[in-house]
Formats: structure tokens, C-alpha cells, sequence
């Protein structure tokens, strides 16, 4: 085997799985893809139902509702607010004004059905995405919400 | 004043840093051996100024110095010692010190160990680390000073999250650290090898024990904290696919892509530039790692200090760091010889093909990881890209390497008999196929994933054909006679691989039953109640409030039961924190080797007088911990082989320059 076709072999080599690991990606990326929206983007778009997405913003107060095991909150970017209804055990920071992202799918009935509830491990944390759109929906605070400066 | 000297300390190192990175090498390009001469004197003088600053930092966590703004805002009295010591690390700055400590202890080993080496690698490698060292200690001096003092000192911490008062975490940081930095050895023998334009036997050499040492502390890093996130996070996973797990995983592949790459640079003289690409690329997703974890440009579990000027440092950092090496390659590599040929069907060429699916994988890993931050700056609106997306994209790109992985050891180099090799592997595939249908009948056919026989059949074929290569080697069915003493002559490398991969087939067993079926129970417990997960009989009995050192917990206590009969108690605890106060839920985990028994104690449900609990059966779990394991223990024992001590093999190198020249 002379130098250029252990070259030819090794660009065919690379180019082969290249093509194999694009085609992965481009059947698997359309399907988990989880985007995320904020309450108001939920209440005033028309967005496909049944499909997985994440939903962030405070957790309303006085909206939380234990049943055993499901529990109910309502979401809210102070503008708009939806339910959301969840089984299982909520995180340990979870916590009513404070900030969370749900995801699942939002049911016929307009009861967003979580199937993770993301409160992080630091509680004056704020997702990145939860900041986003509440400052979108002008209820920002610069001053009181406080990034820690220190990590976890 | 204790502080002070530290940061005074931190000035000092970053001085010699400059000259460090600057007069050897003008005096390697010049060929001034007084020049050349700075450099291991310079190393040691900037390894003690850091380890003075790292002390420093150490006695005011240990002695509570609340002056110390570092300390005020992530210690407390109440600690417990470790977590006081631990502490010192379990924090932006403090974690920055860390890694630059790790970074001059590496380049102090290069002046300790490698006293053979060529006098013109040694120093540019050194002149190499020094300039690393300058960025990360420019970072730490102008945007996270860990000795800035607060006035007034407060009379207490405001303590460390709870989360990381945990012996897996405590040392989860730097092991994970150790592994990182220590790819920076690579990549600074890889630049010095460019900036040489030459690439030998000696180089591999002497890269392959520190990236094997480097790939076997990342090993244990990530897998330390993938057992802290399966034990305290009351999830019963252990692997999410999140941002930063990712950022410790795209290392720990190119790394081991480069490990294999570099046995064929030393043996076979060949896959030069690949290698010193992938050395290039391994440091890269280091620095990316730190990058991300540091920046909070992704939403994560570790995503905190969200300081633009930290995240615009550190990826200015990065560009130069990247950006400027793969430039001197694009300038360098097309110069370097290619070496000894080989057929596509041999050790190099399944090396190789290890190689592309190891580096693709990576690649995919990269872009699922990034995706969100691209579509984010491309304004297609906010995505996670979740775990479904790696499971179908990386698993494939893995499983053939697994199956291969059985098959290239035996391979001869040059030109290997791939029918040959699978002619003496048939029994093991006929095994294998069983093994995989056996597992397909037991869980019921299609009743379960239909992965799982795959997943069973590629295990056994990697284990077994990982045994019958050793038995081949030592003659067992030739000669059992001799066999023993073969066995025991057999390089510790030798020993190392095989360890390696049948710890590869060991994972994947505990991988495959425990995606597959693990049994989840939910729900309101009263006391006295019984319920029925993975075969056991969980009854809750009670629940107390326990005091600790620096928590109340609510500690439950279950009775588990198989079959009528009482055989263990387990108790789960809900604990807050005197400080800060916080709630963190701690699982009960009951170990076998068919699977754990997992038990998560929640919140009192008032309406059904009872409380929430949560129960898992999960399968094979401690089959992943037994696969990591053996690959440390395989790296380890690699590690000790004789023909990687450092400096041993460059000394005969060192001896055939002179005698050439």
C-alpha cells in the first residue's frame, strides 16, 4: 500500500463515519429539540400541542396544590400564568416566587403536564432563561434579583 | 496578612510565569543554553509561589478567617474539617487556584522527571505551560482575586451549599482538575514538538504516562461525580447528559483517543500529526470544560457565577489557546513524515478507526452541548437539546467501536488476518448471540426495549474475546503448563488493556439493565404500609427528626422484606442545613450485583396522613462502578509498566543523540 491510497483510505475512513454520525444527528435533532417559551408566549401563540417543550418563570404564590403524590402550581411571568400538574417528588428548592422550568406537554384541557420540574441547587439562582423572559415581560428587577457571585 | 502573602505570592508566580514563557524559548531558537537554563529553575520557583498562595487560601478556610471574602461567603464555623479543606475548592475562585496549582505542580514534574529529555523540547514544552499559566493566573489576579478581604468581617459564614458537604464531592473536583490540567502536558509537548517540527518514538514516549495519568484521574473525577449525582440527587439516575457533565466528557474521549493514538506514534512511527492534533484538541475541550462550567453560558446544575467578564476572559482565553495552536499545526504539520505503513486490516488500522469513532463521537457530543448556545445567538429561539439526542446519536457511533474493540487487540501490526482473528473469536460469537437472546427471552420479548439483548450480546463479546486474547497470549490452551509464568512475564501494559476493556464490557452491562429497567414507585406511604419494588417489600415504620453536626434531619426508617421474611433496614433522610438553610434529600441505597434498592423519603402529605416516598429498583447499577473501577485500575497498572516510568526511556534516547551525533 503506497502512501496515497493509505491517505485515500484514511480520508474515506474519516469522510465515511463523518456521514454516518450527520445522518444520526440530522433524523435525531428534529425530534429532541425541547424548546423553551415563557407563559405569555403560551397564552398568546398558537403552539403545537402535544409537543415537548420547557416552560420557566416564578412559581405563582398561594397557587400550590399537593395531592400525594401530583402536585399543581401555576407558572407565571407576572403577565400571563398557566397551570401546571405534575407526579412526583417536586426538587428540594422548589418553592413558591421562585423561579422554575417545567417540561412535558401542554394537554387539551390547557394544564401543562410536567414530566421534570427544574428548581436548581443554588436558591437564588434564576435560569438563564427565567431571567430572559421576565425581563421580556418587563418585570425585572435589577436590584433585587442578585446573581450570587460565589458558585455552588 | 496571611492572605496578603498569598496574593503577593499569586504576583510573584505570574512574573516568573512571563519570563518562564518567554526567555527559553527565544533562547531554544537562538540555541543560548543560558537562556535554555531559566526554565527549570523558573518552574520551580513559580510551583512554590502558587503552592504558597494555595497554603495561603487553605489556613484561612481552616482557621475560619471570615475577613477573607472567599471564606465569609462559602465556610462556617460548624464545619465539619473536611468540608472546611474541601471548601477551599468548592468555589469559583478558589477552584481556580486549584487548577493553576495542579497546572505549576505538572511543570514542576517535567523539571523533577525530565532531566533526560532533550534540552530544546524540555524548554519549549516548559516556555509552553508557562504561557497557560500566565492566562489562568491573569484571570485569577484581575476578575477572581480569592483573597479580597470584606470589611467588616462577618462574625460567621454564610457556609457551604450542602450539596457539596459530601466525601464524593469533596474530591470529585480535584481529580477532575488533575485530569484536565494534566492534558495540558500533552498539548505543551505537542506545541514543543511543532515549534521542533519533529515527532519520534521518544516523544509518544514520554506524552503516553502523563496522559495515561491524566485519563485515569478524569476517569475517577467523572465517575466520583456521577456517583454523587446518582446517591444525593434523589433522582436515581447518574448520567444526564447535562452541559457539564458533557464538558468533563468531551476531554475524557479525546484523551482516550489520543492514548491509543500515541502507542502507534511510539511503536509504529506513524499517525504523527493525528496524534499531535488530538493532544492539541484534548487540552481544548479542557479549557472549553472550564469555560463552560465557569461562565454559566448554559443552563446546568454547575452554571452559577454569571459574570460576563469572567465568561469574555476565559473564552478570550480559549480563542488564543486553540485558535493559536491549530494555527502553528496548519503551519507545521504538513512538514512532518509520514512513518511506518500499514495495512487498513491491522493493530494501527483498528487503532485508527478507534480513533475516528472516538473523535466523532466527540464531535457529537460538541454540537448537542453547543447547540443551544448557537441557536441562542442565531435567534432560533431557546432550546435544550435533551438526553434522547445523545442516546441516538453517540450510542451508535459507540457500539461498533466496542465491538471492535475485541477484535483489534488480536490484530497484528502491519497487516492483520481479520478472518483469521474472527475464526478464533467464532465461539465467543456463538456465546455472545445466546447471551443476548437468553436476556431477550428473560425480560419477555418485546415487553422491554428491544436494545437490551444487543446491548448483553456486545458485553459478552467484548469480555469474552478480551479473555481469550489473554488466554492466546499466555499460551493457556497451547501450554497451561507455562501458562502461569507467561502470564506473569506479560508487560503490565498488556495487563492494563485487558483490565481496561473488560471494564469497557462490565459498564456496558450495567449501562444496558439500568436504561432498560429500572422500576419506579411513587406515592403517599402511611406508616405501617408495604409496598412492592424490584421483588422487595419496602415497609415505612417511622420518621424522626435526628439531630447532625450542622443539620436536623428527617430520617425515615423502612423495613425491607423478601419474600415474608425481614432482612434489612433502611433509613433515607431529608436534611436542612443551619446554614446556609437549605433542604437537601439524602437516598438510602441498598447495593447487590443484580441491582440497588433505592429509597427517597419526601415531604409529609397531611391530607393521607402519611408521606410522599419514592422508591427505585435500579439494575446492575454497581456493574457501572465495577467497570469504572477496573478502568482505573487498568490505567494504573499500565501506568507502572516499565517502559512507561518517565524518564527511563529517554535516557537510552538521549544516549542514541549523542551517539549520533
Amino acid at each position: 500500500m503506497t502512501r496515497k491510497q493509505r491517505r485515500l483510505y484514511f480520508v474515506l475512513l474519516g469522510l465515511a463515519t463523518l456521514g454516518v454520525a450527520v445522518a444520526l444527528v440530522l433524523t435525531a435533532i428534529s425530534d429532541s429539540l425541547v424548546y423553551f417559551y415563557s407563559p405569555t408566549d403560551i397564552v398568546t401563540q398558537r403552539l403545537p400541542e402535544g409537543r415537548r417543550m420547557r416552560v420557566g418563570g416564578l412559581v405563582e404564590a398561594e397557587s400550590l396544590k399537593k395531592d400525594g403524590k401530583t402536585v399543581t402550581f401555576k407558572v407565571t411571568d407576572v403577565t400571563n400564568a398557566i397551570p401546571v400538574s405534575y407526579t412526583g417528588m417536586l426538587p428540594d428548592l422548589f418553592r413558591e416566587g421562585q423561579g422554575v422550568v417545567v417540561e412535558g406537554r401542554m394537554e387539551k384541557d390547557g394544564v401543562f403536564q410536567a414530566s421534570e420540574v427544574l428548581a436548581k441547587h443554588d436558591e437564588n439562582y434564576m435560569p438563564k432563561e427565567v431571567a430572559d423572559a421576565l425581563k421580556k415581560s418587563g418585570q425585572w428587577n435589577d436590584g433585587k434579583q442578585t446573581h450570587p457571585s460565589q458558585p455552588q | 496578612m496571611i492572605a496578603e502573602i498569598g496574593h503577593f505570592a499569586l504576583i510573584l508566580a505570574l512574573c516568573v510565569a512571563m519570563v518562564q514563557a518567554v526567555v527559553p524559548l527565544m533562547g531554544a531558537r537562538r540555541g543560548q543554553a543560558s537562556w535554555m537554563a531559566v526554565a527549570e529553575p523558573a518552574s520551580a520557583l513559580q510551583f512554590l509561589f502558587i503552592a504558597v498562595a494555595f497554603a495561603a487560601l487553605t489556613n484561612a478556610y481552616v482557621t475560619s478567617d471570615f475577613s477573607v471574602m472567599n471564606v465569609a461567603q462559602n465556610s462556617h464555623t460548624e464545619k465539619p474539617m473536611l468540608y472546611k479543606v474541601a471548601g477551599v475548592w468548592g468555589n469559583h475562585e478558589g477552584s481556580l487556584l486549584l487548577w493553576i496549582t495542579i497546572l505549576a505542580l505538572f511543570g514542576f514534574a517535567v523539571t523533577l522527571f525530565g532531566r533526560n529529555l532533550p534540552i530544546g523540547l524540555k524548554c519549549r514544552a516548559l516556555a509552553v505551560q508557562a504561557m497557560i499559566a500566565v492566562g489562568f493566573l491573569l484571570f485569577i489576579l484581575l476578575t477572581s482575586n480569592p483573597f479580597a478581604r470584606l470589611e467588616p468581617p462577618p462574625l460567621d459564614g454564610s457556609g457551604l451549599n450542602p450539596m457539596l458537604q459530601d466525601p464524593g464531592l469533596a474530591f470529585h473536583p480535584p481529580f477532575l482538575y488533575l485530569g484536565y490540567v494534566g492534558f495540558s502536558m500533552a498539548f505543551s509537548f505537542a506545541i514543543a514538538a511543532l515549534l521542533e517540527g519533529r515527532v519520534d518514538a521518544a516523544w509518544a514516549r514520554w506524552v503516553r504516562p502523563w496522559t495515561l495519568a491524566a485519563w485515569v484521574f478524569l476517569t475517577g473525577g467523572i465517575i466520583l461525580g456521577s456517583w454523587w449525582a446518582y446517591y444525593t440527587l434523589g433522582w436515581g439516575g447518574w448520567w444526564f447528559w447535562d452541559p457539564v457533565e458533557n464538558a468533563s466528557f468531551m476531554p475524557w474521549l479525546a484523551g482516550t483517543a489520543l492514548l491509543h493514538s500515541a502507542i502507534v506514534v511510539e511503536k509504529r512511527d506513524a499517525l504523527k500529526s493525528w496524534t499531535i492534533l488530538l493532544a492539541i484538541v484534548a487540552f481544548g475541550f479542557s479549557l472549553l470544560g472550564t469555560f463552560l462550567v465557569r461562565s454559566g453560558v448554559l443552563t446546568s446544575v454547575h452554571a452559577f457565577a454569571t459574570d460576563p467578564a469572567r465568561g469574555v476572559f476565559i473564552l478570550l482565553l480559549l480563542v488564543l489557546a486553540v485558535g493559536g495552536s491549530f494555527m502553528l499545526y496548519a503551519m507545521r504539520a504538513p512538514a512532518m513524515k509520514m512513518g511506518g505503513l500499514f495495512a487498513p486490516l491491522s493493530r494501527e488500522g483498528s487503532l485508527l478507526l478507534n480513533n475516528v469513532l472516538l473523535s466523532t463521537g466527540a464531535a457529537t457530543v460538541l454540537l448537542g452541548t453547543l447547540y443551544p448556545l448557537i441557536a441562542d445567538a442565531l435567534n432560533l429561539g431557546k432550546v435544550t437539546v435533551g438526553p434522547p439526542f445523545f442516546n441516538s446519536v453517540f450510542l451508535p457511533l459507540m457500539a461498533p467501536m466496542a465491538a471492535m474493540m475485541a477484535v483489534g487487540p488480536m490484530m497484528a501490526w502491519k497487516r492483520g488476518d481479520l478472518a483469521g482473528v474472527l475464526g478464533r473469536l467464532k465461539f465467543v460469537a456463538a456465546i455472545a448471540l445466546g447471551a443476548g437472546l437468553l436476556v431477550w427471552f428473560l425480560q419477555g420479548g418485546s415487553a422491554g426495549p428491544w436494545w437490551t439483548g444487543a446491548g448483553f450480546a456486545l458485553a459478552v463479546w467484548l469480555g469474552l474475546g478480551t479473555l481469550v486474547d489473554l488466554a492466546e497470549r499466555i499460551g493457556l490452551i497451547d501450554a497451561p503448563a507455562e501458562a502461569l509464568g507467561r502470564a506473569a512475564r506479560l508487560p503490565r501494559s498488556t495487563w492494563g488493556m485487558v483490565l481496561a476493556h473488560f471494564g469497557v464490557a462490565v459498564f456496558i452491562i450495567g449501562l444496558t439493565a439500568s436504561a432498560a429497567w429500572t422500576e419506579e414507585r411513587i406515592q403517599t406511604q402511611k406508616i405501617g404500609e408495604t409496598v412492592m419494588v424490584g421483588g422487595y417489600g419496602v415497609t415505612l415504620k417511622a420518621v424522626n427528626d435526628v439531630p447532625g453536626p450542622n443539620y436536623m434531619a428527617h430520617r425515615a426508617t423502612f423495613e425491607i422484606s423478601r419474600n415474608g421474611k425481614v432482612i434489612d433496614v433502611m433509613e433515607p433522610e431529608k436534611r436542612v442545613y443551619r446554614q446556609p438553610p437549605r433542604p437537601i434529600t439524602t437516598a438510602a441505597i441498598r447495593s447487590g450485583i443484580i441491582g440497588d434498592l433505592y429509597v427517597v423519603i419526601g415531604d409529609p402529605d397531611p391530607a393521607k396522613d402519611g408521606h410522599v416516598t419514592r422508591l427505585y429498583f435500579n439494575p446492575c447499577i454497581p456493574w457501572l462502578w465495577a467497570g469504572a473501577g477496573l478502568l482505573i485500575l487498568g490505567g494504573t497498572i499500565s501506568l507502572l509498566d516499565r517502559r512507561h516510568r518517565v524518564g527511563a526511556p529517554t535516557r537510552a534516547h538521549a544516549r542514541g543523540r549523542r551517539a549520533r551525533a
